[in-house]
């Protein structure tokens, strides 16, 4: 669903009932919308009649789907077998429900994730991560009583369920949603017109704010604002320094993952901010940088490795929906590795450098390479393909895609726009390379496997590395 | 590129618009906002990008190319016309 009154209340009605809420991104399309319902063995979807098609055209592949809850004004003769409507303005209101009672251990919601290799990773979540979400909406996005509050993740991602739903509503704060594009004028004229006092946001957003300018910003009354963070991927100082000048306030950077439910590393109200730093733990997190070759920590600080935590938070994942062999590999010397490298300084302040593996972090939102070429090679003209990122000013990084093309295909713009709109269509518009290069034969090692590395260094200036295992000319 | 009048440009590049981008029960117009009420997100927009640029034979500059600019076709059309007269 888009964000609509229903998807709020629904995702509530879920929890209520016992059930297991699995949000879903409304622009995925039918694969990746696919490998998600199958892999959770997903036994209802709500949705809208804009987004039925996707559905049908899967849903014969998905023996669990019993129902497909519709929650538009449809004539009932075209409805098919196990489609049921919903309207929340002629429904009958429920005098008496008796909700499900739940342990702290219950689960309650599962979110998908991408990782290098293999499909998309369900991250299962229990009741008990609501006391970590109401902590730190509480202590770092310092929302109190009277605030009025915005966050703009879509509840499609996690930010939007544990801090768009959960967290706030825990505080019983009053939020606003809005439900359109990026425009600098449409979200400055949102937060002016809703008084908008904390607004939780990404850097891709703050960054394409930048790039409209400062003078936009002056026709707006954005005075109620009274405290801003962002979260996704890292906030560089320039977008700090930014918000301090035109706002008066900076933008206080946050650190978690789907896997952590909850906020890990952060810049606190009153704490100094270092613009370009994520900040610290939060009281009651333990973190650190462990050593790469020993997964051990570090006894002296200012050295590049590995982000990790100590298990036991609240909102910590509890299980990869069926795969423990992966989620058994996320710890280890007793230590959760988030996959994310960073130093600390004297000052206990982290410092971001890079992801772990090849996961592409574009606009805040996790890409699998392994997703996106595997995708790729159904299109029809497409041999090989090895996926990367490239830099991006706005969203740090976006995907590219290296392709050898089957014999009788030739490279041609025209080629290039029908292989991006297949993966839009096909996965999301966030995995959809943004640039597409056609190569004569891909770098492999001598075993027959794609070195993608050495994409990754030439799209990001960096240097190759060890090619010793490159397969000869 | 044949000549393409105004109005024949902004046929085709709606088309294009709703083919690829539009839900089958939503009708829009030239006027309609595309990127702020959501019917092209962002990173699709580098998409349509691509598509302007191999049917008009032209190169519009990333900094041109912004959420405003993209935000309904009689825009696009005069982004596209700028860059079609140089």
């Amino acid at each position: 669903m888009d964000r609509i009154p229903e998807l709020y209340l629904s995702f509530l009605g879920i929890l209520k009932t016992g059930a297991i809420a699995q949000p879903l991104f409304s622009a995925f399309g039918e694969e990746s919308l696919f490998v998600r319902l199958e892999n959770a063995g997903t036994r209802a979807i709500i949705t809208q009649k804009k987004h039925l098609q996707k559905v049908r055209k899967i849903r014969g592949k998905l023996p669990h789907l019993e129902y497909v809850i519709i929650v538009d004004e449809m004539k009932p003769a075209d409805l098919a077998t196990g489609e049921v409507l919903f309207s929340l303005d002629n429904a009958t209101p429920v005098e008496n429900f008796d909700i499900c009672p739940t342990r702290a251990e219950t689960p309650s919601v599962l979110h998908y994730t991408s990782g290098t290799t293999g499909q998309p990773k369900g991250v299962k979540h229990v009741h008990y991560s609501l006391i970590s979400q109401y902590l730190t909406s509480k202590w770092i996005l310092d929302i109190r009583d009277d605030d009025i509050y915005w966050c703009t993740a879509d509840p499609g991602w996690v930010t939007g369920t544990s801090y768009g739903i959960i967290g706030p509503w825990s505080l019983g704060v009053t939020q606003c949603v809005l439900d359109t594009g990026f425009s600098a004028q449409a979200w400055y004229r949102f937060a002016e017109k809703n008084r908008v006092t904390v607004w939780y946001s990404a850097p891709t957003a703050i960054r394409s704010l930048m790039k409209a300018g400062d003078e936009i910003v002056k026709s707006f009354d954005l005075s109620s604002l009274r405290h801003l963070a962002s979260v996704g991927e890292p906030l560089n100082s320039e977008a700090v320094i930014w918000s301090e000048k035109v706002f008066g306030k900076p933008f206080h950077d946050t650190f978690w993952q789907t896997e952590t439910g909850s906020i890990m590393i952060t810049n606190f109200p009153g704490m100094k901010i270092k613009p370009g730093s994520m900040g610290r733990t939060f009281p009651g997190i333990t973190g650190t940088v462990l050593d790469p070759s020993t997964y051990k920590p570090y006894p002296d600080h200012g050295r590049a490795g590995l982000i990790a935590f100590r298990p036991g938070w609240p909102a910590m994942m509890r299980a990869y929906w069926n795969n423990d062999e992966k989620y058994r590999e996320k710890f280890v010397n007793g230590w959760y590795l988030s996959g994310d490298r960073a130093s600390i300084d004297g000052e206990g302040y982290y410092w971001f450098i890079g992801r772990d593996d090849d996961v592409i972090n574009t606009g805040g939102h996790l890409v699998s390479p392994f997703e996106v070429e595997s995708a790729l090679l159904e299109h029809p003209a497409v041999a090989e393909s090895a996926v990367t990122s490239k830099p991006d000013e706005i969203n740090m990084e976006v995907v590219k895609a290296f392709i050898t093309l089957k014999p009788g295909h030739t490279p041609n713009p025209d080629l290039e726009l029908d292989i991006m709109n297949f993966i839009r269509k096909r996965l999301s518009p966030l995995a959809m390379p943004q640039a597409v290069e056609f190569m004569d034969r891909l770098p492999k090692t001598r075993s027959g496997k794609i070195m993608r590395r050495v994409l990754h260094a030439k799209e990001w200036g960096e240097e190759i590395g060890d090619i010793y295992t490159l397969e000869n000319d | 590129m044949e000549a393409m009048n105004i109005n024949e440009m902004k046929e085709l590049i709606l088309n294009y618009v709703v083919k690829e981008y539009i839900d089958d029960d939503v009708k829009i117009t030239c006027e309609t906002p595309l990127i702020s009420s959501g019917y092209v997100d962002s990173f699709s927009m580098v998409s349509l990008l691509v598509f302007l640029e191999n049917r008009f034979k032209i190169k519009i500059p990333p900094s041109k190319a912004t959420p405003e600019a993209f935000d309904s076709v009689n825009s696009i059309v005069a982004l596209v016309n700028q860059y079609l007269k140089q």
